[in-house]
């Protein structure tokens, strides 16, 4: 469905150039629900706009939707849906009238497209709101009439850019629903941008980070969670003892990176979910009662940082809003 | 191109339907000329030498209508701004949609708006003040106010597409519209037997002095090649220069 060898773009203003993308590989194949993970500024939404025709890149090629990019743009556009990150609704037009015109636009007939309306509205939880303007709808409601825009033309490949930004949880839980919903109910291909690790490890078969406009890693949540060393666990022991316990436990096979804070020892394990029931009897054995314990498995957080040596937040801190 | 054209079109013409109000205030401006400068102009034209021909109102009128464009047509990019913000712009450029009619319906749109303007300000100078006006003129007149309009409202569409910032844009537009209206005589006609010669010569450099000249020229009748044929040429220019600009700039940054 996506195929891009070395996409790059380049910004010059003022004197000043910017490398957003730094020449990316992508490949997704039909029916994959893909992520591309990153903080703010990464070059997430730049990536996503090369793909959709929306800006040329300054070097490499790329096939989406079975046509070429540089080549028939054209043809691009009609085989893709985009989300954009802001959404694209005017406040002053009915749900009816906007997805009625982007129809039309695709070059549906009149009839054709308020079957269409009909169906996308029932589909999305839009049903009985086609007569309300764009400036009434609750963010949520807006986001999906943002999503039917992208769907109207039956597209098998649809671009979501930070689909969930922006909504309260039980929106964002239920926009899940209909993306997920989109892939096994109708088999299209999902790439949607994303910077909430949870959002990427809930919903995507394949996530590819991006840093600093370059991938620096691909593959499952599951196989990227692998990459970091092992669980993290924490236990807590009475205050004579946390010297013992940090002993002991740093003892458990594969364990490392063994620390104390207050009672508090933490460390980690390749399966903290085996390795605990071991540890709590070796404190038995030796007379400490452990009062609490906790193990996570690492999350793309640990990933993020595990890859490039910070944490997303910090990440998002640093980097400048995407630039284009 | 031309069914595109005619869906951007409905859908504008819908939104200017329900906004009537800033029509209503867009015509405020020549109105208040009309009334409280036109009265005054009368025996200013009929005691002074060096006027074009004609009375008060086939003097002031054309050049309202031109003024109306200069200031209506000029600031459609603001919607465009609007659209831009809210992603609609780039909504409709994700589709296939021929770019040029992305433009175009919304250039029509704009000359729909001033012809209904247009209308209503020579309904109300035949009613009111009793302007005399062949009727080839006027319509002639509101064939030059469309040109007008789609020349201006392409140029507008591209500027405010290349500043993109809502600060920018009046601020420019205000600052090479205020010399343009002054200079191309439409409150005052500049003319060799009332201007200074250096203040009619860079008066001859703008472009709208001439379509000013030939709006003014249909509405006394006077159908003879001169002013007519150089402000039809001028106008025709600008309004194809302006579209090609204005779809290039629509194109632009496309893969």
């Amino acid at each position: 469905m996506i195929k891009a060898r070395g996409l790059a773009r380049r910004f010059s203003a003022r004197g000043r150039t910017v490398d957003a993308v730094r020449g990316v590989d992508i490949d997704v194949a039909d029916g994959e629900l893909v992520g591309f993970l990153g903080p703010n500024g990464a070059g997430k939404t730049t990536t996503l706009r090369m793909l959709t025709t929306l800006l040329r890149p300054t070097a490499g090629e790329a096939s989406v939707g079975g046509c070429d990019l540089l080549a028939d743009p054209v043809g691009v556009r009609r085989n893709i849906g985009y989300v954009a990150q802001g959404g694209g609704t005017g406040p002053g037009f009915t749900v009816a009238e906007e997805i009625e015109l982007q129809g039309r636009l695709y070059g549906m007939s009149v009839p054709a497209v308020r079957a269409r309306i009909a169906e996308l509205a029932e589909r999305l939880d839009l049903a009985g709101m086609e007569k309300r303007y764009a400036a009434t709808l609750s963010g949520g409601q807006r986001r999906r009439l943002d999503v039917a825009l992208g769907l109207v033309h039956t597209p098998r490949l649809v671009f979501l850019d930070e689909p969930t930004t922006g909504l309260d949880p039980q929106s964002r839980a239920n926009l899940w629903e209909h993306i997920r919903a989109l892939r096994a109910e109708h088999g299209v291909t999902v790439f949607l941008t994303t910077h909430y690790l949870d959002e990427a490890d809930s919903l995507c078969d394949r996530i590819l980070v991006i840093d600093n406009g370059e991938i620096v890693a691909e593959g499952s949540p599951d196989s990227l969670k692998e990459r970091v060393s092992g669980d993290a666990a924490s236990i807590v022991v009475p205050a004579g003892s946390v010297g013992a316990a940090a002993e002991i436990a740093g003892r458990l096979p594969g364990a490392h990176d063994v620390s104390t804070v207050d009672t508090t020892v933490r460390f980690r394990v390749p399966r903290g979910d085996t390795a605990m029931p071991e540890l709590l009897r070796a404190l038995d054995s030796e007379g400490i009662t452990m009062t609490a314990m906790q193990v996570h498995r690492p999350t793309l957080d640990d990933v993020f940082l595990t890859l490039t040596g910070r944490t997303l937040r910090d990440a998002e801190r640093k980097e400048p809003a995407d630039v284009a | 191109m031309w069914r595109d054209t005619w869906l951007i079109f409905k859908r504008d013409m819908t939104s200017a339907r329900r906004n009537m109000a800033w029509i209503g205030i867009g015509i405020m401006q020549p109105l208040l000329y009309m009334f409280l400068f036109g009265p005054l102009l009368e025996p200013v034209i009929k005691h002074t030498p060096g006027f074009p021909p004609g009375d008060a109102w086939t003097v002031l009128t054309p050049a309202l209508i031109i003024q109306l464009g200069l200031f209506s047509s000029s600031f459609a990019g603001f919607g465009l701004l609007a659209d831009y913000r809210s992603g609609v712009v780039e909504r409709m450029r994700v589709t296939p949609a021929s770019r040029m009619a992305l433009l175009l319906g919304k250039v029509l749109t704009n000359a729909v708006m001033m012809l209904f303007q247009a209308v209503l300000i020579i309904v109300l100078a035949l009613v009111v003040f009793d302007l005399d006006a062949p009727l080839g003129g006027v319509l002639l007149s509101l064939l030059i106010a469309g040109l007008l309009a789609i020349a201006l409202a392409s140029m507008s569409f591209g500027l405010a597409l290349r500043i993109k910032s809502e600060e920018a844009f009046p601020a420019i537009l205000q600052a090479v519209l205020i010399p343009v209206l002054l200079l191309s005589g439409i409150i005052m006609p500049i003319t060799t037997g009332l201007a200074p010669d250096w203040l009619y010569a860079v008066s001859r450099i703008n472009p709208f002095t001439h379509v000013v000249d030939a709006n003014r020229a249909v509405f006394r009748g006077d159908f003879a090649m001169d002013a007519l044929f150089t402000g039809s040429v001028v106008l025709l220019v600008m309004a194809v220069l302006a579209v090609w600009w204005g779809a290039r700039t629509f194109q632009r940054e496309n893969a």
